[in-house]
């Protein structure tokens, strides 16, 4: 893999400038700056768009899945929470004997009468196991899953609705207080991550940074795989699913590959946000969630990461300031954009950008 | 609109069933309550003696008295004694015995009116004892109305409350006159089970034997109790009487969850029966015509908040007619719902016909779109939708099982708009033209179907579908902004179960997913259910991708 397959010098001194703003200039401003400063970046704004670089992930995963490879999921935001389950987790048991009731046990728990943990709780106090299980939970469900459906030829639209009941019934499941995951008010309450206080400005700007390299990485390994030949077949399964498969390549292979693939990238993402945001509930897992996903990749430009990344910042952008500012019309200007988007600009911002440039020159 | 008219017609119908069997309970019980009413009118006589006595004498003697009153055969003794019960015996003057009600009084003993009530009354006081053996002789009595509704209203409430020895002799006498089946039986169930209690173990055998024929939860009861242990000792001595308790047990036992299944059953094909309304429109939109229509919960939700407003209109404009205005509900809800679809058809979808992803989305911005507008004008809570008084209260079939009129309606209402879509489908030139248009396209437009206008017309259709759903689910649960949004999943996972393309799949898949649901809640709850329904689907799917009913034919895939 050599670096210019990825990108070109331009493209480098970008994610250069980016690591830079993100790792250097940020830092400085939150926490070495007074606050009068103007130069000076609030703590609101460093959570949102800590939130904002975890949702592109998400978007990236999704662009790997829909815009690159054609198949329309609909349970990201599930692979998201449950990442986000296994590091709240961890973060619960970290909290120890702080809770309201100075219990080993987490506090709803300690309200259901248990007296100790279940046994898919067990080592959840290591963060090693913690991480693990971040990668590999939504990793297996998202491989079993899409070995029964791609062997079956499950694809389309039947797909998108199956992954839909699949979120669903997640999110059932996890309402249910007996499922030893909080029911309808999940984790919060947190106290410290790695022994470090959670809501001290230097754990969030560590956090901040952490989600910001993580996002460089993430894009650069998308990167990686679409400029790959492996990349070129999926784009091809994506135009024309029948002929890939006339030319001898078994395409459930990297159907499978690249779903399990998204679904881990979903679940990190999931992870990292957690402890930023301080909470996480079974309403991360509906099905609007996941498809406001794909209402991103669609925004920026589907098959374009970067048209990912510009979606998910645009629209998360946009709703945190609808939400303050007009909090009835968000939902209108969502929706609008939903069918806007599908019927006029099937490119996404990217390509109108591309037409309008290409028009110029 | 030709298809509005079509599903208007059909209602009436059951609504007229309805009607005629109503009116016969209504029938039935005015007569029983003017029965109650017309006490004062009653020929009056009963004896000074006694009256004087229950009134004046001491503890003793009034329970005397009360059974001796009890005996008569005589009308006047059950609104007396059902007077005194109310504390509207009195006497006047230290010795003359009135019922006063209403400020009108009456003498007992005569039954003659009296211009005024006097001022010297005092209330006959009714101590416990005496309440009881009171209420004891009034319960009976009623057995022997001369009133059906009475004696079964009196029967029922004996059975369910249980009752002593006592009132034996009662009961058999009452059994002996009896003659209508059904408070026959009842009585039969009284006498035995209060004859389990007797000392003599012949009787307890044959009133053991006897409750076999019960299906009642009271008598499960009553023989487990005779079943226990205490320490050591069975309740029952005579191994004889245990014997035919189990056996007896058994009978009821089986009786009983018979019941139980049988509402099982019968609330799984209700909720089967939404689930087929909810879906039959997505049969059509998806199935028929391929587009996968997100906002079909929200149509669902239209037709549930026309619902809401023609109530409402009623209630304003025509508070007589308040219990028809179902009857108006219908068509509004097929239409209103049935012209928002057009209108999305025309606008958004057919852009994107042939982009099945695309339109997955756009309909889902849609469907956002929809509901953000009924909460800025409905308000974000639910609002709540009436039944009328005829679907209330429901049909008992057996003592643990009543089958709620509403649910009713809502299977007859579903079965005849499948009825109607079936014939529409099948029989009409419009049928003609949506099947022609899904087998293909371009073959129909070439024989000259108006291919555009078709799609509009069948998709609108679906849509007038959903808002039938939303008229019959306003009958049954909340109505809220959020309503669709519940049926969603589901009604694609019975239009992906029955096959796309395939009403009559849709029909089984959702009324099997229906039964099945209800069936696995009996044992692991709703929520479990739910997930297992799910999780069957995403399995079965596996073995079977183009759902239990594929069409036949080598179709390519895309």
């Amino acid at each position: 893999m050599s670096a210019a397959r990825l990108y070109g010098t331009r493209g480098w001194n970008v994610i250069a400038a980016a690591l830079f703003v993100i790792c250097v200039l940020f830092p400085l401003s939150n926490l070495a700056l007074p606050e009068t400063s103007i130069l000076h970046v609030s703590e609101y704004t460093v959570t949102l768009i800590g939130k904002i670089m975890c949702y592109a992930i998400v978007a990236l995963a999704m662009d790997l899945i829909w815009g690159y490879t054609g198949i329309l999921s609909l349970g990201h935001g599930l692979f998201f929470a449950l990442g986000g389950y296994a590091m709240g987790m961890y973060l619960m048991r970290s909290i120890g004997h702080e809770g309201v009731y100075q219990s080993n046990l987490p506090d709803f728990m300690v309200f259901l009468d248990w007296k100790e943990y279940p046994w898919y709780w067990s080592f959840t106090d290591h963060f090693w196991y913690a991480a693990l299980l971040v990668v590999m939970v939504p990793g297996l469900l998202a491989f079993v899953f899409g070995f029964f459906a791609f062997r079956s030829r499950i694809k389309g639209v039947y797909f998108a609705i199956i992954t839909q009941a699949l979120t669903y019934a997640s999110m059932l499941l996890f309402f249910r207080n007996n499922t030893g995951f909080g029911g309808n008010n999940g984790f919060t309450d947190f106290k410290r991550i790695l022994g470090y206080t959670i809501t001290t400005p230097q754990t969030r700007m560590a956090l901040f940074v952490i989600s910001g390299i993580t996002l460089i990485a993430m894009l650069l390994f998308a990167r990686w795989i679409i400029t790959s030949k492996f990349g070129r077949v999926l784009t091809a399964i994506r135009d024309a699913e029948s002929r890939v498969m006339f030319c001898g390549y078994n395409t459930i292979h990297y159907k499978l590959f690249i779903w399990t693939v998204s679904a881990v990238m979903c679940g990190i993402a999931g992870a990292l946000y957690v402890p930023q945001v301080g909470i996480i509930n079974p309403s991360e897992m509906s099905p609007a969630n996941s498809i406001e996903t794909a209402i991103w990749v669609a925004v920026g430009g589907r098959g374009t990461l970067i048209g990912a990344l510009a979606g998910a910042g645009i629209v998360n952008g946009a709703k945190s300031w609808f939400t303050v500012a007009f909090p009835n019309y968000w939902l209108f200007f969502l929706g609008s954009l939903f069918v806007l988007v599908t019927l006029f600009l099937p490119q996404g911002a990217v390509g109108l950008v591309r037409k309008i440039w290409g028009k110029r020159s | 609109m030709r298809l509005g008219g079509a599903s208007e017609r059909a209602p009436p119908f059951f609504y007229i069933i309805r009607i005629l069997l109503m009116s016969t309970v209504k029938f039935l019980l005015a007569g029983c309550l003017g029965v109650l009413l017309a006490w004062a009118q009653v020929a009056w006589s009963l004896p000074a003696d006694l009256v004087q006595e229950i009134s004046t004498g001491e503890s003793d003697d009034q329970v005397a008295a009360v059974d001796k009153l009890a005996v008569l055969d005589d009308p006047a003794v059950l609104p007396f004694l059902q007077s005194l019960l109310d504390g509207k015996v009195q006497i006047a003057g230290g010795n003359r015995v009135l019922i006063v009600k209403d400020g009108h009084a009456i003498d007992a003993i005569t039954g003659e009116s009296l211009s005024s009530v006097p001022e010297d009354i005092d209330e006959v006081i009714v101590n416990n004892r005496l309440r009881g053996r009171v209420e004891t002789a009034i319960g009976a009595l009623k057995f022997s109305s001369p009133n059906r509704a009475i004696r079964l209203a009196a029967v029922k409430t004996t059975f369910q409350s249980g009752a002593d020895e006592k009132m034996l002799p009662l009961v058999k006498k009452a059994l002996a006159s009896e003659a209508d089946p059904k408070i026959k039986k009842l009585l039969v169930l009284i006498k035995a089970t209060i004859e389990l209690k007797s000392p003599d173990s012949a009787v307890r055998l044959a009133a053991a034997q006897t409750l076999a024929i019960s299906d009642s939860p009271n008598t499960k009861t009553a023989l487990l109790d005779l079943l226990s242990k205490n320490g050591d000792e069975y309740a029952e001595p005579d191994a004889n009487v245990r014997a035919a308790a189990q056996l007896s047990l058994n009978a009821v036992q089986t009786r009983l969850s018979i019941g139980e299944y049988i509402a099982e059953i019968f609330s799984g094909l209700s909720l089967g029966s939404i689930l087929l309304l909810a879906a039959l429109g997505l049969a059509i939109t998806y199935g028929l015509m391929g587009v996968i229509n997100m906002a079909h919960g929200e149509l669902i939700m239209v037709g549930a908040y026309a619902t809401y407003v023609v109530q409402n209109l009623f209630r304003v404009h025509a508070p007589d007619l308040f219990n028809w205005y179902l009857l108006a509900a219908v068509p509004v809800s097929f239409l209103t719902a049935g012209l928002v679809g057009m209108a999305l058809e025309r606008s958004v979808i057919r852009f994107l016909y042939g982009r099945p992803l695309e339109t997955l989305l756009a309909t889902w911005g849609i469907s956002l779109i929809l509901m953000q507008t009924v909460r800025t004008i409905f308000g974000p809570e639910n609002v709540q939708v009436e039944n009328p008084v005829w679907m209330s209260g429901g049909i008992e079939l057996m003592s643990n099982l009543e089958l709620p009129w509403n649910r009713i309606v809502i299977i007859l209402f579903t079965a005849t708009v499948l009825l109607v879509m079936w014939l529409l489908i099948s029989r009409t030139r419009l049928g003609l033209y949506i099947r022609g248009v899904t087998q293909n396209r371009a073959m129909a437009g070439c024989v000259g179907v108006p291919t555009a206008r078709v799609d509009t017309l069948a998709f609108s259709l679906g849509s007038g579908i959903a808002g039938l759903a939303g008229c019959a689910l306003s009958q049954t649960g909340n109505v809220g902004p959020d309503l669709g949004q519940n049926y969603i999943v589901d009604s694609f996972m019975v239009v992906v179960l029955g096959g796309v393309g395939q009403i009559a799949g849709t029909v089984y898949a959702a009324l099997g997913y229906g039964t099945v649901s209800k069936f696995i809640e009996i044992w692991y709850g709703p929520v479990l259910a739910k997930i297992a329904v799910l999780a069957f689907i995403i399995l079965f799917i596996q073995k079977r991708p183009q759902g239990m009913f594929a069409l036949k034919g080598r179709v390519a895939e895309n």
